[in-house]
């Protein structure tokens, strides 16, 4: 608390730290945030540091967003993309909980397919696009393609690590009440890999998210990405960054919205968040 | 509980025990020398019996009690079980662990009706079970908290609740309160007490606590250490309730440890008791 003595001798900045101390206050200091950044931006535009052709003002920016929400092309890409994304990484997870909880609960299978796994993370998923253009043709298949492998073996990692982080004494319980297999997998395993999986899902989707604006960016038809590759072929500054902006908040929207309550609930529950 | 109908032919046989272990011998291979744990160790446990396991830590008590419970075999002799050979976990032996074993993802009652749901009990059975067992240790306030918001004692307390709930025929308690502070231990000796005057279940606890022993056990085995063998079996006829600092609880107390003294490994100077 604070001494009413001191209330008005509050800085601005102490004014803007205890704003963060609500959850309304912290939305309010990331919008000021943001108008900071636009009125910024604006000083530059204004300033002719650079050419207008190559950083439009924020009014034309929010001009071509305006004019292209309106005709409906961006609702139709980010429909597009969304799409794409959630098919291939719905199967994606999917696949990465199958694999990551076959290479954690056996040692053969770790030490193969899970080194795989290891390896395979390390190449960017948009260079799976040309083999996946080979195998599929130049069609939606091969871009969600791109985007389930983008966050595939990211699910698995953290599968497989979360079924590890399972204190042998949990099984145990599992085992002196009689727990079947398909009990301890549904009663123990799952529930004990949350935590670890629930970070793997984040991680997984952003991933899948970028995989899958490099896939449109280098082919295939509508999308955010494609709309950005539009924006490049016709000189359109403005759409290009309009483009860019939808494609951040789209991100952040889904990170806040889902993953980041799917990953405060799980931790909440089991006692590992501070807050 | 229910009385017992069957006809008894008193005198014409036996009592039959409810756990037998007949020779039960465990090595470990080390890195140099196998470590013999458990060495043709023998027992019998009557239905509705305390029976209390005593050695020093680190004793093989504990793997004695896994393999009871099933979760480890030995590599020689056997344990029946009501007659059987136990040959893994069952649910009419569920041990209660030295760690705070709980599900950290489930709140307190959850935890306690853990069991039963693997058992496939009727949901209004659970419900009852789980509230009589919860009222048992004095938890039925604290339902809705997740083990991390609670206390040592208040964690297994939950544990033998969750134990209770499944009603096993013999409860498999593997020093419960070591972890605990002085005060706390004690409170859960006494409840403990109190629980099994109520139910009269069938239990086998180890502890390495002599007091603990005089306390909860009708009956004491006193178990030597590297090799865990058994040295004796000291009976506690003591009327219940037991004060833990009544001169004959100490009493047996000064008996079960001058025993535990006598009993260093092999080759070593056994050390003289002096009760004070």
């Amino acid at each position: 608390m604070l001494h009413p003595a001191n209330r008005e001798a509050m800085t601005p900045y102490q004014v803007f730290r205890r704003m963060t101390e609500t959850r309304a206050g912290q939305l309010g200091v990331f919008v000021l945030f943001l108008a900071l950044l636009v009125a910024i931006w604006q000083a530059l535009y204004s300033l002719q540091v650079w050419p207008p052709y190559t950083l439009p003002s924020p009014g034309s920016v929010g001009e071509t967003l305006w004019r292209n929400t309106e005709n409906g092309r961006i609702p139709r890409a980010v429909g597009v993309s969304i799409r794409r994304l959630a098919i291939g990484y719905a199967l994606s997870v999917g696949a990465g909980i199958t694999i990551g909880s076959f290479t954690a609960t056996s040692r053969l299978a770790d030490s193969t397919v899970g080194k795989v796994v290891l390896g395979m993370q390390s190449l960017p998923s948009v260079a799976w696009l040309p083999l996946a253009v080979l195998w599929f043709g130049l069609n939606e298949q091969a871009i969600i393609f791109v985007a389930f492998m983008g966050s595939l073996f990211s699910v698995a990692i953290s599968t497989n690590s979360g079924v590890k982080s399972i204190p042998p004494l949990l099984r145990q319980v599992g085992l002196t009440y009689g727990a079947s297999r398909w009990q301890m997998y549904r009663h123990i395993i799952v529930p004990g890999m949350m935590p670890s999986l629930a970070g793997g899902l984040k991680l997984g989707w952003s991933f899948a998210w970028r995989s899958l604006m490099a896939g449109e960016l280098l082919f295939a038809g509508l999308g955010l990405g494609q709309m950005l590759e539009r924006g490049r072929d016709l000189n359109d500054m403005s759409l290009v960054i309009a483009t860019m902006l939808v494609i951040i908040s789209v991100g952040l929207v889904m990170d806040q919205l889902i993953f980041g309550r799917l990953e405060h609930w799980v931790l909440e529950r089991r006692g590992l968040s501070s807050k | 509980m229910t009385a017992d109908i069957r006809p008894r032919h008193a005198g014409t046989e036996a009592r039959k025990p409810l756990l037998a272990v007949q020779g039960v011998t465990r090595r470990y291979e080390g890195n140099r020398q196998a470590v013999t744990a458990l060495e043709d160790v023998s027992f019998n446990v009557f239905e509705g019996e305390f029976v209390c396991i005593v050695g020093a830590s680190g004793g093989g008590k504990s793997t004695l009690l896994n393999i009871v419970a099933g979760l480890d075999a030995p590599d020689a002799g056997h344990t029946l079980f009501d007659g059987e050979h136990v040959k893994g976990p069952g649910p009419d032996r569920v041990l209660v662990f030295q760690e705070a074993a709980l599900l950290p993802w489930l709140n307190v009652r959850e935890n306690v009706e853990f069991g039963l749901k693997l058992r496939h009990t009727l949901l209004a059975d659970i419900a009852a079970k789980a509230e009589r067992c919860l009222e048992l240790v004095h938890l039925q306030d604290y339902q809705k908290l997740h083990p991390h918001e609670l206390s040592g004692g208040m964690r297994q307390r939950v544990q033998i609740a969750r134990a209770l709930a499944v009603e096993p025929r013999m409860l498999l308690m593997d020093e419960p309160f070591a972890a605990l502070d002085v005060q706390t231990r004690e409170r859960l000796q006494d409840e403990l007490q109190e629980i099994w005057m109520r139910t009269r279940s069938t239990v086998l606890f180890v502890t390495h606590n002599v007091r603990e022993a005089a306390v909860l056990s009708d009956r004491v085995i006193v178990m030597t250490s590297s090799p865990g063998r058994v040295k004796c079996e000291i009976p506690v006829p003591l009327p219940r309730p037991r004060q833990m600092d009544s001169p004959p609880v100490t009493g047996v107390a000064m008996w079960i440890r001058a025993e535990l003294q006598h009993t260093g490994p092999a080759g070593k100077e056994p050390a003289i008791a002096s009760p004070s």
